[in-house]
């Protein structure tokens, strides 16, 4: 039935406008700019395709791609002219090497295939400093950086290197008797031969001066050190000689003073015989020695100075004035003052306050109680940068009286608060030169960009600590055209010797005392048994002196004023010469699990009061207030905030390392340049905050923080109940095994009668397991860049980490308590009675959800668990994923059909999906994305395509390397010759990986130990990971 | 070669016949140089017998030296007269230089010493085991006039050819006998037809044509022959869809022409040289490797050509120039072949690869033939026959995993299988266990 109403749409149409008439008569309100789009009109009308013939060719053309898709490639194969000997392709070789970048030192070995480094790994030969450590494993991938400085460049073309000699040579020489200065401005080398080259140098030219530099400083650590031992270096710490570990500020699990502490540390969190060490951290911002503490107590930096002050009267003697100190923390003060006089020559304090005086404060108390873990003899050699020197050199530069600055290895337009100073300086200067492997913001002001090698195109040395020398050497020959500071050096002086020739003669005459060159370089370490090595060393003058009471003048100089903000450096980033690594920003940092991203972190009253808030937007990713930073002196600095529990109310902490501007790609322009705010080389400045505009978008990989009071995910317990009570003590039990329900009777889940499936016959042959301490793990995250580089895990970029995306087959998850220990929440939650009211779940566990203030932090390594029972094998419509004899979990990337069932029925949450292609893409312009890049792809691993589910395969590909070397040599495998990548860079001994089958292996010991359990055991799944139940040693001695 | 197979059997006994039949061609020129020899040595009378002087001279020099070209050492065709005409230097000299060349240097032989020098410092092994008659005997064999290699048989493909396109003809002209023969029968019962036809309409007798339903209306009527035809055609279409989709990517059978042509055939097959010798990564690596020229090196620096027989023969049934193969070699690696150096210009051989996995497919090379101990040719066929070398298996996972159930792994005298093989043993009741029961059909295991 028709309808003769009428439906007007606009009162204008009822007015019979015109403008309606017009609108009817358009197809589209507005013009389309068809002219525009298609060209010019009469070429398009003369043009003698028409419009069919146009769709023919289409058709064609398609038709044709398509028969001619059916055709395969052809591959070429190309052979060496000249195999070289030691190269058989398929074979990994490796060499022995070290990182020296100014920032981190540590010996390392290096993977190679067919020539060309593809992982770091840990020299186990060498375990003087540490482990690699995340941003080490990652430098693999700096060496395949496509926005390198491929060439010497002058005035930003590029110049031959014979060019380059001549005109610096002339420069130089025409400075030599000017009377100005000829400036070396260099990292720490902490080199025998780079400092017996700049000698030289110096004899040669005369006038020169060496400035050695530190982008983050330790000048007054070195200062306090040279005034009590007499020599320039850092004190050396070994914890695993400790019982008593104090920190007041120092992150010593991080990057204090250079780093590499964790592995002695953790060996004695580990309890053995009823005991372990017992760690107790007062500092502002929460970092990960902070989350590792049995006991934390938030400060302010001013706070800490006083902390200090009361601890040295306490143990050395002596009295000083902290009345500023809140009762609480007094009272935690003695108590800390009186563990560590019981403890002696077990106990140890170190302070991360750039302060002459804290330092020597720190120096006496160890020296008092006798330290055991404070090494006098053998000083860290890694830092050797003098404030004073480079403030003075900037003067000098600024007054002109520097003729020339030749730098090497470090960043100042980048990293210098006062960059503009700089820049004025280099202005006066008639030669400018920078060794330097990026156009990076320093490259960018100077006459000559010297290109330098990766380290692991490099000859060198290093004096990592006293007596302890390691060698650098290439594992690859220069990608580009590019030559070291040191074959400079030794062009300048008119050397004609090699720099690997120069370097044997250094080391055969003044270090070896008769020792193998050849077994050292194999070694790449060789360690010193003669202490009175005759190593050129320059002599730097004391920048501060301490002064002869300096607990008193500590005591008096800690006066704060305004919110106090602390400089730090993440694992991830440290001074930001990596910027430009896709693996260490996508690296989540271990605390705020963040990537792409430096940021303020404030507590949450401060958040409060200046009304910053933390919001989760529609799909569940993070986003953060702006904020203003006002420093005295500084330009004000815009920084979104987070809010981190644990930082101590009235101080904010930030990040070094991001904000670089040039030398890197567009998407690594992440975060704000926090140097700008570090004046007088001091990580703790005085700050005024206010709210700005806008909302920041983070890329946070963890948006649930806290347990919930689920205490069986980490298990843990504290040292008393530990060597207390049996683990499955009826009440006191710590690891009881989860009880289920069957025919309404409580039986273990491990009992066969509850399973499900029949169980699998695993005795024959090889059984993995991998084994992870939670007492041991100080969530460091080398295994994560390990397994990265291992995988050929892609990076997906921010966006794609914001809709929880990101690809990490590895993730080291963080917990905080939401009350003040973890028991506490669990107890709350066992609490609940009811709905509503007090005890009410429904308020509870929103409370639940909410971090405590300082809370008690946990961190758990999880990967895929490889469950003998695995719910993601049974519900692959196509079979893809299925179970091996061996424990592991099979993902045949070949067969997956991109269901993703197996993801949605993980319970641990560890199946990766490949949304996208994400090798080869111009939409993810990371690594992966060119030739070079794609260099450090291990072969022997497949890289996964657009819709396929991928996981942890417990590196299968190693175990079959292990398994089929020893088919190879017929014989037995030995325990620990199984390594997974994490487990192989895991330098705590928090992962251990091998075959339970053989009886007496570590893991398979480790299996029937009390502290063992299984993720979600209650699930019953029976994974092959084994988690180890954490033990905090919570009892004041 | 332990377990070689019924075909491989074939092959050798087929590859010793080559062999025996090129030993007696090599005879037959031993034969008739030996005959040459001995009417060249009335001419040029001399002590010393060149027939015992060649099997010295191969014995002792020929791996430095040749008579017509320079080598690691010099030329020696006619090197008594040579020396004595430019030098002065008598027979007491060469017995002194071969039997101790060094000590001769050391004494400060003028011309020792040049040519040392000329041959940058490469010292000549000494000879003292050689008596003086044995010298006398080598030299009459220098001395002895170059033979005129016999005429190459003559051109055998214009013949082939010619033959083969008999054959077309012969073929094409039966074929159109037989064509011609058709039309003629169809023409003829035609005619017959019409001629009856034409008797019936003389008679008057009329011709009943029975009105049937046509065969095809019949068939469109019948649902059920429908119904079946259709399904079968289904079916077919089926196979031939599946079939065709199957064999994508499978590259059985796959011959590319390579940048030089080199032939297995008589490398691996005539010389028998083991395929290790080249491929010696497939000892330790998952990648069998392609040589690396220097490997081809360590035999070519002297092979600089193949032997006339073989020459002819690779132009006749290969249409192939072996010497020009070698030059090509010489060529890529920089090898002067003149002046026995090399000249450091190298380019390398850009080879089509053959058999290619995909890369989600892990395959050790090492893991089968040194632990398994497979032979090559299970896999990639009777390479020792391929003149070029085409892809012998289809490489499937089908194809891998047939032989993963078939195949014995080999536990013997392998410490690390002591234990696993008791164990599964026991197990299975089996004495020989496969490697589908060592866990050989796992996913892992290939793919990762």
């Amino acid at each position: 039935m028709s309808s003769n109403k009428k439906y007007w749409k606009s009162v204008e149409e009822l007015k019979d406008s015109s403008i309606v008439e017009t609108l009817k008569q358009n197809e589209f309100v507005q013009e389309i700019p068809t002219d525009e789009f298609l060209g010019d009109k009469d070429t398009l009308e003369a043009s003698s395709t028409t419009r069919r013939d146009f769709l023919k060719y289409v058709g064609f053309s398609t038709a044709a791609a398509s028969l001619a898709a059916c055709e395969g490639p052809v591959v070429k194969s190309i052979p060496y002219v000249v195999q070289p000997d030691r190269i058989v392709p398929g074979v990994a070789n490796y060499y022995a090497t070290t990182i020296a970048n100014g920032f981190d030192f540590a010996s390392v070995l290096v993977k190679t295939r067919e020539g060309r480094p593809i992982k770091i790994e840990n020299n186990t030969l060498a375990a003087t400093n540490g482990h690699a450590n995340a941003r080490v494993n990652a430098s693999v991938l700096d060496l395949y950086d496509s926005t390198r400085v491929q060439g010497p460049m002058k005035g930003g073309n590029a110049i031959s290197w014979s060019d380059f000699d001549s005109e610096t040579t002339q420069a130089l020489n025409s400075l030599k008797d000017s009377g100005k200065q000829i400036v070396l401005l260099t990292q720490t080398y902490a080199s025998p031969s780079t400092s017996k080259l700049v000698a030289e140098f110096t004899a040669k030219y005369g006038n020169v001066n060496h400035v050695v530099y530190d982008a983050v400083s330790e000048s007054a650590a070195l200062d306090a050190y040279q005034a009590k031992y007499g020599e320039r270096g850092l004190a050396n710490y070994d914890f695993s000689k400790a019982m008593t570990v104090v920190s007041v500020g120092a992150d010593f699990l991080g990057d204090w003073q250079g780093g590499g502490f964790d592995s002695g540390y953790s060996k004695k969190r580990i309890p053995a015989h009823g005991k372990m060490s017992r760690h107790i951290q007062f500092e502002s911002n929460m970092s990960i020695s902070g989350a590792n503490a049995d006991k934390r107590v938030p400060l302010t930096p001013t706070q800490q100075k006083l902390v200090l002050a009361q601890l040295h009267s306490l143990i050395v003697g002596g009295s000083v004035n902290t009345n500023d100190l809140p009762a609480k923390i007094k009272e935690a003060v003695q108590k800390t003052a009186s563990e560590l006089i019981k403890a002696g020559s077990n106990g140890v304090v170190v302070t991360g306050i750039q302060d002459v005086n804290a330092q020597t404060v720190v120096l006496e108390i160890n020296a008092k109680l006798g330290s055991k873990a404070f090494d006098p003899k053998t000083p860290i050699k890694t830092r050797q940068g003098n404030n004073k020197d480079v403030q003075t050199l900037i003067a000098d530069m600024k007054a002109g009286k520097v003729g020339a600055v030749i730098m090497s290895g470090v960043n100042p337009m980048y990293t210098l608060p006062n960059a503009n100073d700089f820049a004025e300086g280099l202005k006066n200067t008639t030669l400018s030169v920078a060794f330097t492997s990026k156009e990076d913001e320093t490259a960018g002001l100077v006459q000559y960009i010297a290109a330098a090698p990766h380290y692991l195109e490099s000859w060198g040395d290093v004096e990592l600590k006293k007596g302890h020398f390691a060698l650098m050497q290439p594992t690859i020959r220069p990608l580009f055209d590019t030559r070291q500071f040191q074959d400079t050096l030794l062009k300048w002086t008119g050397n004609a010797v090699a720099l690997n020739e120069f370097i044997k003669t250094t080391w055969k005459e003044s270090i070896l005392n008769g020792g193998s060159y050849n077994q050292a370089l194999h070694d790449g370490i060789f360690v010193s048994n003669n202490t009175a090595t005759d190593v050129v060393s320059e002599e730097v003058e004391i920048d501060e002196v301490p002064s002869s009471n300096a607990a008193r003048t500590l005591a008096s100089s800690a006066k704060g004023t305004g919110v106090e903000l602390t400089l730090y450096s993440k694992t991830g980033m440290g001074d930001g010469q990596q910027a430009n690594n896709p693996w260490l920003q996508e690296f989540p940092d271990p605390i705020t699990r963040t990537s792409w991203d430096n940021y303020l972190t404030v507590s949450k009253s401060d958040a409060e009061a200046w009304g910053i808030v933390n919001e989760n937007d529609s799909t569940g990713a993070l986003n953060g207030s702006y904020v203003t930073l006002n420093v005295n002196g500084s330009e004000a600095l815009t920084v979104p905030a987070i809010i981190q529990p644990g930082q101590a109310k009235g101080t904010v902490g930030l990040a070094f390392g991001y904000g670089r501007t040039s030398g890197l790609k567009d998407e690594m322009k992440t975060g704000v340049n926090a140097f700008t705010l570090y004046n007088d080389f001091n990580t703790v400045q005085s700050v005024s905050i206010e709210p700005a505009t806008g909302m920041h978008e983070f890329a946070c990989v963890q948006l649930q923080n806290t347990l919930m009071g689920r205490g069986d995910i980490i298990k843990e317990t504290t040292l008393e109940v530990f060597n207390t009570y049996d683990s499955q003590d009826h009440k006191h039990g710590w690891n009881k095994i989860p009880m289920v329900s069957l025919n309404h009777e409580e039986t273990p889940v491990t009992s066969p009668e509850v399973d499900l499936w029949d169980e699998f016959d695993r005795s024959i042959g090889h059984h993995f397991n991998l084994s992870i301490d939670l007492n041991a793990c100080t969530g460091c995250g080398s295994c994560v860049i390990a397994c990265h580089a291992e995988n050929n895990v892609p990076v997906v970029g921010k966006e794609e980490i914001r809709r929880s995306r990101d690809m990490h087959w590895l993730r080291i998850d963080r917990y905080y308590s939401s009350e003040d220990t973890f028991a506490e929440d669990d107890a709350k939650k066992e609490g609940f009675s009811g709905l509503f009211g007090d005890n009410g779940s429904l308020g509870g566990f929103g409370e639940l959800e909410d971090p405590a203030d300082n809370p008690q932090v946990a961190f758990q390594p999880v990967m895929c668990q490889h469950c003998n029972h695995a719910p993601c094998e049974t519900v692959c419509p196509v079979a893809a994923t299925a179970h091996g004899r061996q424990g592991q979990n099979h993902m045949a990337y070949n067969r997956c059909v991109g269901t993703r069932y197996c993801a949605n029925n993980c319970p641990y949450k560890v199946r990766r999906f490949n949304w996208f292609l994400y090798n080869g893409n111009d939409e993810f312009d990371y690594h992966m994305n060119n030739d070079l890049g794609r260099m450090v792809i291990n072969p022997d691993v497949t890289v996964r395509s657009r819709g396929v589910m991928e996981k942890c395969s417990m590196c299968i590909q190693k175990t079959q390397k292990t398994i089929l070397d020893a088919k190879r040599d017929g014989r037995e495998i030995k325990d620990g010759e199984f390594q997974t990548a994490c487990s192989a860079a895991c330098g705590n001994g928090a992962m251990i990986f091998g075959d339970i089958n053989d009886k007496e292996s570590k893991v398979a010991k480790l299996l029937k130990d009390d502290r063992m359990y299984h993720l979600l055991e209650s699930v019953g799944t029976k994974p092959n990971v084994q988690y180890h139940t954490k033990v905090r040693n919570t009892k004041e001695a | 070669m332990k377990k070689s197979y019924q075909s491989l059997e074939v092959n050798s006994i087929y590859n010793m016949k080559q062999v025996i039949h090129r030993k007696l061609s090599s005879n037959y020129l031993r034969l008739s140089l030996i005959f040459l020899l001995t009417f060249s040595t009335s001419i040029f009378a001399q002590d010393g017998d060149p027939v015992v002087g060649k099997s010295l001279f191969n014995a002792n020099c020929i791996a430095c030296h040749k008579l017509d070209k320079k080598m690691t050492g010099p030329a020696l065709r006619k090197v008594e007269s040579r020396l004595a005409d430019s030098e002065g230097l008598d027979r007491e000299w060469f017995y002194k230089w071969i039997k101790n060349s060094a000590g001769l240097i050391k004494s400060g032989d003028a011309y020792a010493n040049k040519i040392y020098n000329e041959y940058n410092g490469a010292a000549m092994s000494a000879f003292p085991t050689l008596t003086n008659a044995d010298i006398d005997n080598i030299l009459a064999y220098t001395a002895t006039e170059p033979t005129v290699a016999p005429p190459p048989p003559g051109p055998i493909d214009g013949g082939g050819s010619s033959t083969s396109q008999e054959g077309g003809i012969s073929n094409k002209l039966i074929l159109g006998a037989l064509g011609v023969l058709f039309a003629l029968l169809a023409g003829a019962l035609f005619l017959v037809n019409k001629t009856l036809r034409n008797f019936a309409d003389a008679k008057g007798v009329a011709l009943t044509e029975t009105k049937r339903t046509p065969i095809w209306k019949a068939f469109v009527q019948n649902q059920f022959l429908i119904f079946v035809t259709v399904i079968g055609l289904l079916l077919a279409s089926a196979y031939f869809v599946y079939g065709f989709f199957m064999q994508v990517g499978v590259n059985q059978g796959y011959q590319p022409v390579q940048p030089i042509h080199y032939s297995h055939r008589i490398h691996a097959g005539d010389n028998g040289i083991d395929c290790k010798y080249c491929h010696s990564s497939a000892r330790v690596s998952k990648h069998s490797g392609i040589p690396s020229l220097n490997v081809c090196m360590n035999c070519h620096k002297s092979i600089y050509e193949v032997a006339p027989k073989t020459q002819a023969e690779g132009l006749a049934e290969y249409g192939v120039d072996y010497n020009a193969e070698i030059k090509e070699l010489y060529k890529a690696v920089g090898w002067d072949d003149a002046e026995q150096k090399y000249t450091g210009k190298s380019s390398p051989v850009k080879w089509i690869q053959i058999h290619k996995l995909p890369d989600f497919a892990y395959f050790n090379h090492s893991q089968h033939v040194v632990v398994g101990g497979i032979e090559c040719q299970t896999c990639h066929g009777p390479i020792e026959e391929m003149e070029i070398v085409s892809q012998h298996a289809p490489l499937t996972m089908g194809w891998c995993i047939n032989c993963h159930r078939k195949t014995d792994v080999k536990v013997k005298d392998n410490a690390y299988y002591t234990k696993i093989h008791e164990q599964l043993s026991k197990k299975y009741g089996v004495e020989n266990l496969t490697a589908a029961q060592m866990g050989g059909l796992e996913c892992g295991k290939c793919h990762y």
